[in-house]
């Protein structure tokens, strides 16, 4: 990391040079020390990207509809940013990162930028390096940020933190996972997605989510946003135009209501809380490790362990 | 067993310095197991693995090693296709100004265009039965060799 030339490569990235924009992401997952050094380099007038976070069940076709939405965007003449997280193994810290399979298409286009993200670790799968790979793609003037999860059960309710419309996915024959997740990420959708809805499952799953929507089971305590149910077929191209003009309804809503700007002050504060959490677990492992611990009063010796990692943090 | 300390040396030097690699079928060919079973191998010795799965041309391939930034890049290749495909890509990769990237190259190779593959500036060619062992070695030696920061 000795000799790169940040200003160099920020203006590069600037003016839309691709090789740029891969380095400085990888810059800002190597250390937080360069990331805060280039979020401080790129202004932020002018930002007014769009984050959309796609969420839901393992297997319902996120990365499929990401794909469709990427090309509808791009036909409105946007330029597409993508966030993949996928997880990283827990045993060998080795990842395999797949979701771009299904975007390929997308590859070559100068108007799209698609980069995984492995969670390295990170419970509920954002990573602070995540969070702010979001905030540079902003910044480099993207119209469109979609952040892919890993869709595994509630704890994927982070998203909330990071995204101005959230789109939860599922499809026909999950019934009882639904159920299982209602109270997870279920609760957390601006619009839900019905995907794989040429499956002869579909009508009783729609029907049953439509039921969910108007008892107001699903969506949670949202008041001035009813959240919206869609249809859609990503394999066979079917009702993406529906769901991308409930994302511009929504976008609208968020927009006219403040939400807009209030959601990427959450964003950054959520950001910095990510990064103060990954020092101190750091510190924290460190100090562990070291002392000497009897365990006849666990409580005083939980505090005395934060007390002594908070000193060890390098402050400048 | 020199071999074995040396791969264990190499994995712990891994933790410190994440590895990036992208593994790509090239071409017409579906035949996509082993470029999965080393993919897989690959993950398990802690390295961040990209896979762009099946039937990719050279010009998705080089895209995709821009985006996500790999220090190495794996093709596998079984079609037969092996000399004019990874011809484009080199080339592709030198225009674009990835000469530096190592290229590992797996699959159905004659041996007879093993030189030829090499002139073009292909680290090395593993041939079926490769141990994945070795597969591993030699791609984190490349990464680490590479050293751009």
């Amino acid at each position: 990391m000795r000799n790169i030339n940040l200003d160099e490569l920020i203006s590069n990235a600037l003016s839309g040079d691709r090789a740029s924009i891969g380095r400085l992401l990888t810059y800002i997952e190597r250390s937080p020390e360069t990331a805060s050094q280039i979020l401080s380099k790129i202004l932020v007038q002018n930002v007014h990207g769009h984050v959309i976070g796609v969420t839901g069940i393992p297997g319902s076709g996120k990365s499929t509809l990401i794909s469709r939405l990427i090309s509808h965007y791009k036909n409105m003449g946007m330029r597409v940013a993508v966030v993949a997280i996928d997880p990283t193994s827990p045993l060998s810290r080795g990842a395999l990162l797949g979701d771009r399979i299904r975007m390929q298409e997308h590859a070559t286009d100068p108007r799209v930028f698609i980069r995984s993200v492995p969670t390295r670790g990170v419970k509920g799968g954002l990573s602070f390096s995540g969070v702010a790979m979001i905030e540079v793609f902003d910044r480099l003037g993207f119209d469109k940020i979609i952040v892919e999860s890993i869709g595994v059960g509630q704890t994927d309710i982070d998203i909330m933190n990071l995204a101005h419309t959230i789109l939860v996915v599922t499809a026909p024959g999950m019934g009882d996972e639904i159920q299982a997740l209602k109270a997870g990420i279920m609760e957390i959708g601006d619009i839900y997605v019905l995907n794989k809805s040429d499956k002869p499952e579909a009508n009783r799953t729609f029907a049953y989510l439509n039921f969910a929507l108007e008892t107001g089971e699903l969506g949670g305590e949202k008041v001035s946003w009813r959240p919206k149910l869609v249809k859609t077929s990503a394999v066979l191209g079917q009702g993406i135009d529906e769901l991308a003009n409930l994302v511009e309804e929504h976008l609208s809503y968020i927009r006219e209501s403040g939400l807009f700007n209030r959601k990427i002050m959450i964003r950054r504060r959520y950001m910095v809380k990510l990064l103060a959490e990954k020092i101190f677990i750091e510190r924290l492992e460190e100090v562990s490790s070291s002392e000497e611990i009897g365990g006849k009063d666990i409580y005083s010796e939980a505090i005395k362990l934060i007390k002594k990692a908070s000193q060890g943090v390098n402050t400048n | 067993m020199g071999g074995a300390t040396d791969l264990l040396e190499l994995l712990k030097k891994t933790r410190d310095r994440r590895i990036k690699v992208l593994i790509a079928k090239l071409g017409l060919d579906g035949h996509d197991r082993g470029a999965k079973v080393v993919a897989r191998a690959l993950k398990d010795a802690g390295l961040e693995v990209i896979y762009t799965g099946i039937r990719q041309t050279p010009e998705q391939v080089v895209e995709t090693a821009i985006q996500e930034d790999v220090d190495v890049i794996g093709v596998s290749i079984l079609s037969g296709a092996h000399i004019p495909l990874m011809t484009r890509l080199m080339n592709l990769l030198k225009k674009k100004g990835l000469g530096d990237t190592p290229v590992f190259l797996g699959g159905t190779i004659p041996l007879p265009d093993i030189p030829k593959l090499k002139e073009m500036g292909i680290r090395n060619i593993f041939l079926p039965g490769t141990p994945l062992k070795e597969i591993i070695k030699e791609t984190i030696e490349a990464a680490l060799e590479r050293n751009r920061d």
